[in-house]
């Protein structure tokens, strides 16, 4: 492997999140190194979506603050977690349906458009050189994740193992540093859930992203994770690499429900 | 055989991009706008410009305003009549109050004056969606009611609101008859059409489309809502509003606010449903399906009942009228919700097939 675990960029300090009386997460921290593949494992209703939905300021965390390459944020929204390079995929598809997947890849590419409305009416110099670029780009995505094939299927029509992969895809699109994947691998196939670890391994390792990663396939977590957090109801019970999670006692009695 | 695209490959982006990538298209959109802009004047009667085809190309632009904000933005609106209003007035007021203004700058600047209102009452949809928003698009309909019916300044002082313009001109060129008039509607609507096309397929198109779908994803995606729907409203509200300013100048000449009510708000909306929700394309039918449909039927209804022998009296006719069109447009929205652009495209897929059912 080329690739190089380097410092911690994304830091996470103290998170509580309640939703009324409702305590998501209580007092979480734990911090994500450079280049590293960090999994988030934890029961059903752990708080694993909400701790993503935090990272990315989909949810405002009542308490504790977030540090993304030394910068603090103690309100983090989902536009600021874009610019500084943080995408991610959904648990449950949110694909744009009514579109085809050039057109949901190029969503990703977005924030690099610097023409004006008027020029793109027009389709004017501008306008029109940036959308032939970013277009090369997707087809570069579109190669990586090998969906030449459907590049022009309305997402809507694909079966939910390729909606996965363009849901990647655009996330990729957007050349992330950090990249959020929420249950990549749920609901699928041996061979599709084959794929998606290699494409998980190749970003990984050709890109150097580093990768945030909810996960309920053990097997998955362990063989292909460097570190992992495990959430239950709510509070951190352990962290290290996956045969430290492994051995935690901890952890064990969460999984397989032993008396508390 | 004849629809097909085997043997068109494309070696850039460029040629993949283009507005109508299967030269079949291409071809047939440009043999419609040349037989629209040459041999239709010949063809036509003044009766035909003047009652169907020039309020067909005017609805037609503002149904592809309506489309926009509706059909591409997912931002559902009953306010269309208001930036019809708005449009129309605001074109009236650069018209007299300044002097020498070329008519097309008045008619654009009605068309921008109506997007600035259109921001205006799109703040709404920031906070509220669906049929909440409809309900506030409609505050913008008697508004405008109320602003032209009782702030004597923007009608210029007229009473009841009702203004007229006459001895139009565009750089010398009368448009004192209907063929004029109709070219200058059609050159304007080739021009819109070709505009929403580009942004369509282009940053602004798919930031809207985004938020449409699935306006989470959109966010975290780096779009910005209030960017995205904003600009929505504004470029609807501009094709809108200088869609009302050419209804008010070059169609009706004289005019007060009602003819810009809420019930045409409504029909510009039931227009975009059964032509195509986010289709530029079903835009030009749904305005084709209400604008002509009720002509054609007034005038086929007389021959079929003195074909079957029986005399139909003007008032069963308009009856008829009303009931077969009803019942026509709950068949289209049963047999496909999506409207006549998805018939229509379905057709095409059928017919590069064809004559193989798959």
């Amino acid at each position: 492997m080329s690739r190089k675990i380097g410092e911690v960029i994304l830091d996470l300090k103290k998170v509580s999140l309640s939703f009324g009386g409702v305590k998501a997460l209580t007092d979480i921290s734990f911090d994500v190194r450079e280049h590293e593949i960090r999994a988030i494992i934890g029961p059903n209703g752990a708080g694993k979506s909400s701790m993503l939905n935090v990272i990315n300021g989909v949810y405002r965390p009542q308490e504790g603050e977030i540090i993304l390459r030394g910068q603090h944020f103690t309100k983090m929204s989902p536009y600021k977690a874009a610019r500084a390079g943080i995408s991610r995929t959904f648990q449950n598809i949110a694909l744009f349906k009514g579109m085809n997947v050039i057109d949901n890849l190029m969503t990703g590419r977005n924030m690099k458009i610097r023409s004006n409305l008027i020029q793109q009416a027009f389709w004017w110099g501008p306008a029109r050189r940036e959308e032939l670029g970013h277009r090369a780009k997707v087809e570069e995505v579109i190669d990586f994740l090998e969906i030449q094939h459907i590049r022009k299927t309305p997402v809507g029509r694909l079966p939910y193992g390729l909606q996965k992969r363009v849901d990647l895809g655009r996330a990729l699109a957007m050349e992330p540093s950090i990249l959020l994947l929420d249950e990549p691998m749920a609901g699928m196939n041996v061979e599709e859930k084959q794929d998606m670890c290699r494409f998980i391994l190749d970003v990984n390792d050709q890109f150097g992203t580093t990768i945030v990663l909810i996960e309920h396939d053990m097997a998955v977590v362990m063989d292909i994770s460097d570190r992992v957090v495990v959430l239950d109801y709510g509070k951190k019970i352990g962290d290290g690499d996956p045969d430290a999670v492994r051995a935690n006692p901890d952890v064990i009695s969460a999984y397989l429900g032993a008396s508390h | 055989m004849l629809y097909r695209e085997n043997g068109q490959f494309k070696t850039s982006y460029a040629a993949d991009q283009q507005v109508f990538p299967i030269a079949q298209d291409r071809w047939a959109v440009v043999g419609i706008v040349v037989f629209a802009f040459v041999a239709v004047p010949l063809l036509v009667d003044e009766y035909m410009f003047r009652a169907i085809l020039i309020p067909f190309l005017i609805l037609s632009l503002a149904a592809l305003g309506v489309n926009i904000l509706v059909g591409y933005c997912g931002q559902i609106t009953l306010g269309a009549g208001a930036f019809m209003a708005v449009g129309a007035y605001a074109a009236y007021n650069f018209h007299i109050r300044v002097e020498g203004m070329p008519l097309l700058l008045s008619l654009l600047l009605g068309g921008f004056t109506s997007a600035l209102v259109g921001i205006v009452f799109g703040i709404p949809s920031l906070r509220v969606r669906g049929l909440y928003l409809a309900v506030a698009t409609l505050a913008a309909q008697f508004f405008t009611d109320w602003v032209f019916l009782r702030i004597p300044w923007f009608t210029d002082n007229s009473l009841s609101g009702n203004v007229s313009v006459s001895n139009l001109q565009v750089m010398g060129w009368q448009l004192n008859n209907p063929l004029n008039k109709y070219l200058f509607c059609l050159a304007f609507l080739t021009v819109f059409a070709l505009l929403a096309k580009n942004m369509t397929r282009s940053a602004i198109g798919r930031q809207w489309m985004a938020i449409r779908d699935m306006d989470v994803a959109a966010e975290v995606i780096g779009i910005r809502p209030l960017f995205a729907k904003l600009s929505a409203f504004a470029v609807s509200s501009f094709f809108v509003g200088t869609a009302g300013a050419l209804w008010a100048f070059v169609h009706l000449a004289s005019w007060e606010p009602a003819a810009f009510s809420v019930d045409r708000s409504f029909q510009l909306l039931f227009m975009v449903i059964i032509g195509g929700l986010g289709s530029v394309m079903g835009s030009f039918f749904g305005a084709a399906f209400i604008v002509i449909l009720p002509i054609v039927l007034n005038r086929l209804l007389p021959e079929i009942g003195d074909l079957v022998g029986v005399e139909i009296s003007t008032a069963g006719i308009s009856h008829a009228e009303l009931i077969i069109f009803g019942g026509l447009i709950i068949f289209f929205l049963i047999k496909e919700p999506h409207g006549l652009a998805r018939l229509w495209s379905t057709g095409k897929e059928k017919l590069r097939l064809w004559p193989f059912p798959h």
